[in-house]
């Protein structure tokens, strides 16, 4: 009865590392073991667990969309021992990753919507998943707005994607630094996320809002919404509480009966007010 | 319904014996500098006769402090991993108390209520349990308000209950089944005994389904910030309990090879949940301690369909600071929201 052991990490070897900030990295991931990289699957608002062996293992999400075939992007934040570990690592170097994990955005539910992503900081990469997503199955959906919100203009990630998302025509970007964070040559609203969506001119008929950020901006957001009339069904965030297992067991994530590892990260604002608020 | 017998004490050296023969190493409470442990032994009077309960709970047999996940060596652009094997030896574990027998099952709820854990899941398959039931009991037991018993058989694959000269014996699971089959002779016919008349009496406390049912409501009470306060996190009570099973994953490696280790953990802990960006869901103790009490009482029940508290109060015990699960639960159910 020999049972696999659900603790043990594929083995990824780095095939690109984009600086995106300061502090902040982009991994690109490729599956070392040939039969792995052909049978991985994931979709998006999955996450997974990330070892620099020798350190120990982090969580993030996924980055990149189930529609790019043949790796997958983690972006991190060095802060604290393991982030660190991963942030000295060179093109070529092995890293580990445990997943997918957690549930999912419910695209085939979005059909025929418009879909709202508002995201601030390091917060963009659980959304940018989705956003790629959503727009490689551009048809499925109808307006797709991007609000994107950092401190300041070096804080912004993606900067290439943010470039090529304002370029398309099928969708519309917004980004936003705090007051004092731009810079001269900066062309995107200076102010904080809440009111800068607030003056947008959403409108919540037959839209999705899906939100990620830090709890303040969160917090404040979301009244912005509830004002707008998106019912709390159609607001969608993912959680990130710290984790261990990634898999139901070692109750870090905890919160109420809920394992953000196995019934989110994603969850509804909805689902979210029958939480008591532990993330 | 379990088959019932009578074992004499003096066949129990003769039953020992033959587990033993059997390739099985007995675990059992030995008492020793003034506490009782769970050790190996091999004969019956190395056992601790006339105990109320261990200091650690038996989920260690099953789930150690520490135990390898995995381990690795290393070299530039290159990570050898090879998975761990937990090792897991044929074992019974003998007079342990029907609430520690029962506390296996609330840990196998979380071991593969989904993802099946091989290293939980190995030890467990080669575990057998003769339990012993109570005769005696104390002011920190409560184990009637948990849906359990002093003579309460889950859990157990035997439970032995003391009469005189020997045990009642209730063959409860086909492991206990398999155990009988080595030693059959030494079971002799016995029914008639009033268990209930032998069992320590152990009074119930509170009302635990009604307290299940208001927990959502006192989320916010005031109670979980009074009682904590003089908790000071230090964890003993998750670490004697037979149920509590979150866990830490930590690395020990030097630069060329490491292994990563699962520990037992606390949510009683300020670091248990705290973030990388410095913010933590849990920041008071008031809220950790409230987290463990609805793990137990309101999670696990909407969770798992059982209690995550098998009464057996060993974390009361166990606290450097005099919290009393029993009472601290007596004053919840008495709370008018």
């Amino acid at each position: 009865m020999s049972e696999k052991n659900i603790y043990l990490p594929y083995l990824m070897r780095i095939a690109e590392i984009t600086e995106e900030s300061p502090a902040v990295k982009t991994f690109r991931l490729e599956f070392i073991d040939e039969i792995a990289a052909q049978s991985f699957d994931f979709k998006t608002g999955q996450f997974g667990l990330y070892s620099a062996f020798g350190e120990g293992e982090s969580t993030f999400c996924i980055a990149s969309s189930p529609t790019r075939k043949g790796y997958i992007e983690c972006t991190f934040r060095e802060v604290g021992r393991v982030t660190a570990a991963l942030a000295d690592k060179e093109v070529g170097d092995i890293v580990g990753f445990r997943g997918p994990y957690g549930n999912v955005f419910p695209l085939e539910d979005w059909k025929g919507r418009n879909l709202v992503f508002i995201a601030g900081g390091i917060a963009l990469p659980p959304l940018r998943s989705v956003i790629w997503n959503c727009l490689d199955l551009r048809d499925w959906f109808k307006d797709i707005t991007v609000v994107y919100g950092a401190r300041s203009v070096k804080d912004l990630v993606y900067k290439r994607e943010l470039r090529e998302w304002t370029e398309r025509s099928d969708m519309k970007l917004v980004t936003t630094v705090d007051p004092g964070g731009e810079t001269p040559d900066w062309r995107g609203e200076v102010g904080f996320i809440p009111p800068v969506v607030e003056g947008l001119g959403l409108r919540a008929e037959n839209t999705v809002a899906i939100v990620c950020g830090p709890p303040i901006m969160i917090k404040l957001t979301l009244p912005v919404l509830e004002k707008l009339g998106f019912p709390p069904e159609r607001i969608f965030t993912t959680l990130e509480n710290r984790m261990k297992c990634g898999v139901g067991k070692c109750g870090r994530c905890n919160t109420g009966s809920s394992y953000v590892c196995k019934d989110g990260p994603v969850y509804t604002l909805a689902e979210l007010n029958e939480l008591p608020t532990e993330y | 319904m379990a088959n019932t017998f009578k074992l004499s004490q003096e066949s129990l050296g003769s039953l020992f014996a033959a587990l033993r023969k059997d390739g099985r190493r007995i675990l059992a409470p030995v008492a020793a500098d003034g506490r009782v442990d769970l050790k190996e032994v091999e004969a019956p009077a190395q056992v601790a006769a006339d105990y109320i309960q261990s200091v650690l709970s038996a989920k260690e047999v099953v789930f150690p402090k520490v135990e390898r996940l995995l381990s690795y060596t290393t070299a530039p652009g290159k990570v050898d991993l090879k998975d761990a094997e937990p090792n897991a030896v044929p074992t019974v574990l003998f007079g342990v108390r029907p609430c520690e027998a029962k506390g296996f099952g609330a840990l196998d709820a979380v071991f593969n209520w989904d993802y099946r854990d091989k290293f939980f899941n190995a030890r467990i398959e080669k575990l057998a349990v003769i339990g012993v039931g109570c005769t005696k009991a104390d002011e920190s037991c409560f184990c009637t308000s948990v849906g359990g018993g002093p003579v309460d058989t889950a859990g157990s694959d035997i439970l032995l209950t003391p009469i005189e000269g020997g045990y009642l014996v209730e063959v409860c699971t086909e492991k206990g089944a398999a155990i009988q089959a080595l030693a059959p002779d030494l079971f002799k016919p016995g029914s008639g005994v009033d268990k209930a008349a032998i069992a320590a009496k152990v009074a119930p406390a509170f009302d635990q389904p009604a307290l299940t049912a208001k927990l959502p409501g006192l989320f916010e009470n005031g109670v979980w910030a009074d009682q904590s306060l003089r908790c000071i996190g230090c964890g003993a009570c998750a670490f004697v309990c037979p149920t509590c099973v979150c866990f830490d994953i930590q690395e020990e490696a030097d630069p060329k090879k490491g292994e990563r280790l699962r520990c037992w953990d606390s949510c009683g802990f300020h670091m248990f949940t705290l973030h990388a960006s410095g913010h933590n869901p849990r920041e008071v103790q008031g809220a950790r301690w409230r987290q463990r009490v609805y793990h137990k009482f309101s999670y696990y029940p909407e969770r798992y369909d059982r209690l995550g508290c098998v009464g057996c109060g060993k974390c009361t015990r166990a606290c450097p600071v005099d919290m009393n699960l029993k009472e601290h639960l007596i004053e919840a159910a008495g709370v008018t929201a």
